[in-house]
């Protein structure tokens, strides 16, 4: 028995009959306030029947002597209270778990939506999980190559890794998580990922883009996709990331099988648990969004991960879009606070037709400092990212000067700096959505561009990798 | 005394219990969750649960405890890592597998293993005890010999001692009978009540630097033992890394890590990596001096609240055993949330940002505990003491301010409290200047005490080169204001010299790499040379430019950048290859000197 949490504690309860109450007084923004019965317990779920005999799935998350708070996920929308009946399962929202999940496509509750047969098996958990002892946890420490430089030489990604892309509307974060799902592997393994994408509140036509990009690189037979639609009911996102990832969970640390999680945008996840927590009252922090939103977030994102004596791992990518491009507003700066680094898309690069729009120096990755070297990649790979990170951010600087007096003033110095800024952003993050690129083309392209500069100002790298790989020639290269 | 649930609402829950008080342990429901009575009204007790409260059904049992929350402190510590509530991590694992069960119960400390008791030889019986005196030691591990203390609140007379032996922390090793007449057992463990401060004797003042081996803290913006700094900054600046620094690295007897509301990998990187590292006093083993309390974000958000004064009273303990105690709590802003939260659940006027009325009163609070004291029952006449009559704890607390705005409630009352600021900066840290601490935000208050320390430790000058240091990079920065303006052509040349002196002191003093195992730690020494170096560079130069010598012929140097090289090339051991270098310097200047004299004739 893997988790205690809920199993075994209440057959008891279970035991009862199923309960069903026609009690409900009042409904309004997806919540359903009824009297309170006894018997039934937080967090469990309930089925509503309204009186066109359609059922909608809740859950109870609030009970007082008098009332219980029943959160209904397809709205509380034209219900006829009088009509309306409420069945509580005595039991929280489980999923279903088998390997048969590969290859289908379900909804935020775990119903199918390809109109295959629903997965029946006896194996079934709690949506919510429970916390890994970190005890128990193993250090992410393999890398995996993306095949594209701005990640694998700056930001690299490990195996077990929590890597949010921070993107806008109308940035191509779905063509750059395509590539990544189309080009990622181990150093020296074929891709072995299995997939599950988890779609909140995106359009149709997005949902079609990664279905056919799947299809397209024949691996749709490894991926399991979560999908909920724009239209679809908005309360449906707040659980569906967690039935994604009990059955990645359940892949990696049962079927030992190493998942890559997408889930996609979790801008629209953290909307819909602003609008219930709002029609629940609770207190809010920032923007309307409630204060616990940090340890909502918190309890999607620490699921991924590595488990001491498992084989499997989830290596989690989510998508964040920055409304207005503002990487200060509550979803990416509690995202950035809690995942391990962030990929961080620019309009600016990206109007420059720049693909992909990588701007480097708000992006991160904390779990590179053991994933790269001499062991993993290449010895020199660590100081050569600091080396660029510090060129490009003194790059900057001379823009931003060259911006208020013209280049004609600048010094030599900081003309080499433009030149190497402009190639860098031309040919290093530019490397376009076809090419495929090793870590050691990657580095060597950073040498390449490291050689615009005079060795004086490279003090990140170390003598002996200066004499392996700077070949500076004194010259400008376009004078 | 038995109650029944009336309400349940995330981790706040409400419970017909007559006779709980405010601060008193509660049990809950069948599977015996762990909750505190934090309010009443009337009948009702409002009770927050250190546990996920789901499967909870109203008109469940709650029993409450008679006591409040409170640690297990013994020897057995060292080493562990426990949960918000002090559960054993590891422990756990052996238990209840890979995720954390509820409603598991297991003391803190191992009850079979066996503990050399070396009886404290001057005791005698009918000696009279009091809280804090020393029954006897116990080697806690190779590096940290651990005092078995009278609790606090105990005092009486010897009426039967240990003799020197094993024993487990479930065999009594004294007894004790007080002025009333009646007896207690003292063991090698006792318990204490997290929320209320642990007693001392008085304050003492805190005299002596907390070395970090870090420069920008122990040169430019140091923390004495005893005392309290704050490091805020927006995600990805540094701070855990620097938290973790302080860990490794400084010197201090004891160190407790606390992470709360923050990553689990985080924890597991110093799990896995301190048992390697060697402290480099000691040359044993950090996790020896080490503890660990983890409530990670995804772990129950009432435990992180507590979580913090766990720590601090593991701290408090060590402390009363005459030991310098460092607490890092990373971060104090989750628990300040924690608190958000609860008071939110329970309708409280919320006036900044959610936050409750009382947050910078918690706060200061908690701050409070730390500093160096006169220990409790250190009696030399008595007990012969074999230990420091004074201990420390020091805190340094991580904020994590939302959107990176410092003028948030927590950073801005943290600001109030503490001595030391280290304001962390996204724009260094963009550019990759570690530990992006910002010379221009941060403070402390303790620089005029720590000098004494480096003149008698180090070098006379060190308070005229921190500040010299300190002045370059203001007028640096006064500078490129100009420059962009107006362009570098307006400077003159010791000004634009002036810019390069000022790189010197950050990419060779400044910037540190925690990741650089030679630089990663560097000594007093080190500091003080690696600084002295960057500015008789800067002299030097300033004085060539008197006799006509170009500011770019001496940006063309080739010893600039060997210079900024030197942290990296040179340990905290080889000291001497920075003189020598810094006087070669010296000669490599006399020299420019008189070529460019001769140039000129
Ligand atoms: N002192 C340092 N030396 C080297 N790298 C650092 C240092 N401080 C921060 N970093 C880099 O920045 C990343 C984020 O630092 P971290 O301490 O996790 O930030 P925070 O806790 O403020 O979010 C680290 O993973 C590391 O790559
Ligand atoms: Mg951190």
């Amino acid at each position: 028995m893997r988790r205690s949490s809920y199993e075994g504690i209440d057959f008891e309860r279970r035991a009862v009959k199923e309960l069903e109450y026609r009690q409900a007084t009042a409904a309004h923004g997806g919540l359903l306030f009824m009297q309170t019965v006894p018997g039934i317990a937080y967090g469990d779920q309930v089925i509503v029947t309204d009186h066109r005999n359609h059922k909608r799935n809740g859950q109870v998350v609030q009970i007082s002597d008098e009332l219980v708070t029943i959160q209904v996920i397809e709205g509380t929308d034209d219900l006829d209270l009088e009509r309306t009946w409420v069945r509580f399962l005595q039991k929280p929202f489980q999923v279903s778990l088998s390997t048969d999940v590969l290859g289908r496509i379900f909804n935020g509750i775990g119903k199918p939506r390809d109109e295959r047969p629903p997965i029946v098996s006896a194996l079934k958990r709690n949506v919510n999980g429970s916390a890994v002892n970190p005890a128990a946890r193993a250090y992410p420490k393999e890398f995996i190559q993306t095949g594209i430089a701005a990640i694998d030489g700056l930001n690299s990604l490990v195996r077990g890794q929590k890597l949010p892309i921070f993107s806008g509307s109308g940035l191509p974060h779905n063509r750059l998580l395509a590539q990544i799902v189309r080009q990622a592997k181990l150093l020296g393994e074929e891709s072995n990922f299995a997939i599950v994408f988890a779609a909140m509140g995106i359009s149709y036509s997005d949902a079609l883009f990664f279905q056919n990009n799947f299809e397209s690189n024949g691996v749709l037979g490894n991926v399991v996709m979560f999908i909920n639609q724009a239209d679809d009911p908005t309360l449906e996102r707040l659980i569906l990331p967690r039935t994604a990832l009990t059955v990645a969970e359940y892949l990696a640390f049962d079927e030992d099988r190493h998942v890559l999680v997408i889930l996609t945008d979790m801008t629209n996840y953290a909307e819909a648990l602003r609008e219930i927590s709002t029609e629940k009252g609770d207190v809010p922090a920032r923007k309307g969004y409630p204060g616990y939103l940090y340890s909502d977030l918190a309890g999607i994102y620490e699921r991924a991960g590595r488990i001491k004596n498992r084989h499997g791992s989830i290596t989690m990518m989510p998508v964040v879009s920055m409304p207005s491009d503002d990487i200060t507003h509550p979803i990416p700066d509690l995202t950035g606070y809690i995942t391990e680094g962030q990929i961080v898309l620019s309009r600016e690069l990206h109007s420059k037709g720049i693909y992909p729009p990588i701007n480097i120096s708000p992006s991160l990755s904390r779990l590179m400092k053991d994933g790269v070297g001499k062991n993993d990649t290449r010895d020199d790979h660590v100081r050569v990212a600091n080396q660029l990170f510090a060129a490009y951010a003194k790059a900057q600087e001379v823009r931003n000067l060259a911006s208020i007096i013209g280049t004609d003033e600048l010094s030599e110095e900081d003309n080499h700096f433009l030149s190497f800024a402009h190639e860098f952003e031309a040919v290093y993050i530019n490397q376009g959505e076809e090419h495929e690129r090793s870590i050691f083309e990657t580095l060597n392209i950073a040498w390449e561009l490291l050689s615009i500069l005079p060795a004086s100002v490279l003090s990140r790298v170390s003598e002996t990798d200066l004499a392996r790989y700077h070949h500076w020639e004194g010259l400008p290269r376009d004078a | 005394m038995d109650g029944k649930l009336t309400q349940i609402n995330g981790p706040l829950v409400r419970a017909e219990l007559i006779e709980a008080c405010i601060g008193e342990q509660v049990r809950i429901g069948k599977l015996s969750l762990m909750g505190e009575v934090i309010g009443r009204e009337g009948n009702i007790a409002l009770i927050q649960v250190y546990e996920d409260t789901e499967s909870l059904i109203l008109g469940e049992k709650v029993e409450s405890l008679g006591y409040p929350l409170s640690v297990e402190l013994g020897p057995g510590l060292l080493g562990q890592i426990f949960d918000g509530v002090q559960r054993p991590l590891k422990d756990l694992v052996q238990i209840s597998g890979d995720y954390i069960p509820r409603g598991v119960n297991l003391p803190a400390l191992n009850r079979d293993k066996k503990w050399l008791f070396e009886t404290n030889s001057n005791l005698e019986l009918e000696n009279v005890v009091s809280g804090g005196m020393s029954l006897g030691i116990v080697k806690e591990t190779e590096l940290i010999t651990h005092q078995i203390l009278v609790p606090p609140n105990s005092s009486g007379t010897i009426i039967w001692l240990a003799e020197a032996g094993l024993y487990t922390l479930n065999d009594p090793v004294a007894r004790i009978k007080n002025e009333q007449g009646t007896e207690e057992l003292l063991y090698l463990s006792h318990r204490w009540p997290v929320r209320t401060p642990r007693p001392f004797k008085r304050r003492a003042d805190a005299i002596a630097p907390l070395i970090t081996g870090q420069r920008i803290f122990d040169t430019f913006f140091p923390l004495l033992k005893g005392g309290k700094a704050a490091i805020p900054g927006p995600f990805g600046a540094g701070k855990t890394m620097i938290q973790q620094q302080v860990a490794r690295w400084s010197d201090a007897d004891i160190v407790i890590y606390v992470g709360c509301g923050e990553r689990g990998n985080e924890l597991v990187d110093v799990l896995e990596t301190f048992p390697q590292l060697i402290d480099p006093r000691s040359k044993r083993s950090l996790m020896e001096r080490t503890i660990l309390v983890a409530n990670t974000s995804n772990m129950p958000v009432v435990a992180r609240e507590a979580s913090i004064y766990i720590g601090v009273t593991m701290a408090e303990y060590y402390r009363d055993q005459g030991l310098d105690v460092v607490m890092v709590a990373d971060s104090t802003s989750r628990w300040a949330e924690a608190l958000r939260e609860v008071a939110g659940r329970l309708g409280q006027m919320p006036v900044e940002e959610g936050y409750p009325a009382y947050l910078a009163s918690r706060l200061a609070a908690f701050y409070e505990r730390s500093g160096r004291v006169h220990i409790l029952g250190y009696e030399e006449s008595v007990t012969g003491e074999s230990r420091n009559n004074q201990g420390s704890v020091t805190l340094i607390g991580a904020v994590s301010p939302p959107g990176g705005d410092f003028s948030e409630p927590v950073t801005g009352h943290t600001k109030e409290i503490v001595q030391t600021f280290w304001a962390l900066s996204k724009e260094l840290a963009d550019a990759r200047h570690y530990p992006s601490v910002s010379w221009t935000e941060s403070f402390s208050e303790y620089v005029s005490v720590t000098a004494d320390w480096w003149v008698e430790n180090v070098h006379p000058d060190w308070l005229k080169l921190r500040s010299e240091a300190l002045s370059l990079l203001t007028q640096a920065q006064e500078l490129m204001r100009i420059v962009n303006l107006v362009g570098p052509e307006a400077l003159s040349s010791e000004q634009r010299w002036v810019l390069e002196g000022a790189d010197l002191i950050k990419e060779g003093v400044l910037q540190q790499s925690a990741l650089d195992e030679v630089d990663s730690y560097a000594s007093p020494e080190k500091q003080f040379l690696l600084l002295q170096m960057m500015l008789v560079i800067y002299h030097q130069g300033e004085s060539m430019l008197t006799i006509g010598m170009s500011v770019q012929a001496l940006k063309k140097l080739p010893l600039l950048i060997t210079a900024k090289r030197c942290k990296s090339n040179y340990s905290s051991e080889q000291t001497e290859n920075l003189k020598l270098f810094i006087e070669q310097i010296k000669s490599d200047f006399q020299k420019y000197r008189i070529e460019y004299a001769q140039e000129l004739l």
